[in-house]
């Protein structure tokens, strides 16, 4: 093949790279933007999504669409449901004190690493595409379920930009990111906002594995690359800033896709992480942020 | 001497005394469990006197295990020279994570520490041809030797853990009756009222860190000499929330939190995978339970009850 091509299906390969990162670390962004929580456990969410999808498309009958359909809408409000628990039996009552959060968020990701280990099984095990669609270029065949996937994470993106900035809930949301006293004060339960917006970042990260799952298998431990590759974004596109996520996202999904395609992704990951690492020193509101 | 003095004496004459008693499998245990309470006090000087809490402490600890191990892998140097250079990678990584990632704080400090920590641990993977990745490289039996002393052997090797373990504890004691200490304890409690009272916080703070690192760059040496196995695992985010967690269990911010963390948690695991495979689980509710129920800790409970002289 070609470099032209060789090329081109490197980009392919990270465009549903970012699509798929896009939806997980909007997610991770959203809690912390809202909630001021860094959530280590985000990674195993995204795990738990996938595990539970494997659960979901293995137990349901008839063709793998119908299991997929399923495990799509199920996933995510179980993940959900087990994320608004944790927030108000753990961190609402640590006062979201960041540093005890971090400990208790770590303290929840082997407690979920363990439970999928436990029940689960140490095997990765794929999960079957919706369906077979192959797309044949002049070059080489790419599947039709890739692209799929990233018609479906922009779908999805864009229904979380409505979500946000065109209703009522996101109007609270966005009320009690900039102030959360003064958001009490016009009786907003901000304690219910906080179990929602964990909810709504734990189930964005379901849906995610969901979607990747018939790409990539399903493994306890698969919520650890996820989770890193989350926090670079979000931090590249500057904390709490879901316009800067989302640009992160297709550069560090696009660069690791072509990084990784013509180098070691072993490189690629260590460049990204001191990468982030020196945004966080010496540019804290993010490459894209434009407030400090 | 003072009641503080006694009992750390006391503590270091009974683990002395413990070697002739405890059978061998509890015997390297404990030789393993000071080794690695050196690397959680040092932790503890920057997360529980400074109040630093970093989520990078494994690559202090892998710098310090690497630099010894390769060092006596590739460059044939002896254990003894070894070692040194191992306590020095420490100090120096540490000096240098601390020069960048403390322009930053609270949130942001952790999260560069942790991104350090991740490259650090995936260029062990990349050098893999050198370090052997995840798989880790053995140390023969007769480089682990100082002169005539072969510190693979049990009881030289328990004496060398329980030496290491001394010095670190009274050097962390007299550190905490220090003005150094004091001034690491007051950018702990209130950085801006100390940064008025002429103290530069940012001075303070890599100093701690610093000497957080020899600390771990030690324990790291050590380990290596003494167990004789490297590996990219003591590299990974566990090892630096092993630590954290020892520190959180014992007390954060006393001398004798870490040792007792480190034991209470190794046995819990220990005896624990006697009933349940499950020991990602216990580490994680300890965590919870800990930092929902008893953040001091163990000893900041008892210095809470009227012990207020435990350093």
């Amino acid at each position: 093949m070609d470099f032209g091509p060789y090329l081109l299906l490197a980009l392919m390969e990270g465009t549903v790279m970012a699509a798929v990162l896009a939806l997980t670390a909007v997610g991770l962004s959203l809690v912390f933007g809202v909630m001021r929580v860094v959530n280590v456990a985000h990674g195993e969410f995204l795990m738990l999504g996938a595990v539970l999808a494997w659960f979901v498309t293995h137990y349901v009958p008839g063709p793998p669409v119908v299991g997929f359909a399923v495990a799509l809408v199920v996933c995510p409000l179980i993940v959900g449901g087990i994320a608004a628990l944790s927030d108000t039996l753990i961190l609402k009552r640590l006062n979201y004190d960041p540093e005890a959060t971090i400990v208790a968020t770590i303290g929840l990701s082997y407690i979920f690493q363990q439970a999928a280990l436990s029940f689960y099984g140490p095997d990765a095990r794929p999960v079957e595409a919706p369906f077979n669609l192959r797309i044949q270029f002049p070059w080489f065949g790419y599947s039709g379920y890739k692209i799929a996937v990233v018609l479906a994470a922009i779908v999805i993106l864009l229904a979380i930009w409505l979500l946000m900035t065109r209703t009522r809930a996101g109007l609270i949301m966005r009320a009690t990111q900039l102030d959360r006293d003064t958001a009490r004060a016009f009786g907003i339960n901000v304690d219910r906002v906080y179990a929602a917006v964990f909810a709504l970042g734990a189930g964005l990260a379901a849906i995610a594995a969901v979607l990747i799952v018939p790409i990539q298998q399903a493994h306890y431990l698969m919520g650890h690359d996820p989770l890193l590759l989350s926090f670079i974004v979000v931090i590249i596109g500057g904390l709490g800033s879901l316009r800067g996520t989302l640009l992160a996202a297709v550069v560090i999904g696009l660069s690791d896709g072509v990084i990784s395609v013509f180098f070691s992704p072993t490189l690629a990951k260590i460049l990204a992480t001191l990468l982030v690492a020196m945004v966080l020193v010496f540019r804290p509101q993010g490459l894209f942020g434009a407030k400090p | 001497m003072t009641r503080a003095l006694a009992l750390h004496i006391a503590v270091l004459a009974a683990l002395f005394a413990a070697q002739y008693l405890l059978p061998p499998y509890h015997h390297t245990n404990i030789a393993r469990i000071m080794v690695l309470a050196v690397f959680a006090m040092g932790y503890n000087i920057a997360f529980g006197y400074t109040g630093l809490l970093s989520l990078g402490h494994a690559l202090f600890f892998a710098a310090g295990l690497y630099t010894t191990g390769l060092g006596i892998e590739l460059w044939g140097l002896s254990a003894a020279p070894a070692l040194a250079l191992g306590l020095i990678a420490g100090g120096a990584i540490a000096a240098a994570t601390g020069v960048l990632a403390l322009r930053t704080g609270g949130v942001s400090f952790m999260i560069v520490t942790l991104m350090f920590a991740q490259a650090g641990y995936l260029t062990i993977l990349y050098f893999g041809q050198y370090t052997r990745g995840d798989e880790g490289f053995v140390i023969t039996r007769a480089a682990r030797s100082i002169g005539p002393i072969d510190l693979s052997a049990d009881t030289p090797r328990y004496l060398t853990a329980l030496a290491l373990f001394s010095v670190a504890l009274l050097i962390n004691l007299a550190l905490t009756k220090s003005r150094l200490g004091r001034a690491m304890i007051g950018m702990r409690e209130n950085e801006e009222r100390s940064r008025m009272l002429g103290y530069n916080p940012f001075r303070i703070k890599l100093i701690a860190l610093v000497i957080s690192g020899l600390y771990a760059g030690a324990a790291g040496a050590a380990y290596s000499v003494l167990f004789g196995y490297v590996g990219a695992s003591f590299a990974a985010i566990q090892y630096s929330i092993l630590p954290l967690l020892y520190v959180l269990l014992g007390g954060a911010g006393t001398t004798l939190g870490p040792f007792l963390g480190a034991l209470l948690m190794f046995y819990l695991i220990d005896i624990s995978s006697g009933y349940t495979t499950a020991h990602l689980f216990v580490v994680g509710a300890a965590l919870l339970v800990l930092v929902l129920f008893a953040p001091k800790g163990i000893l900041g409970w008892v210095r809470d009850k009227g012990a207020k002289w435990l350093p």
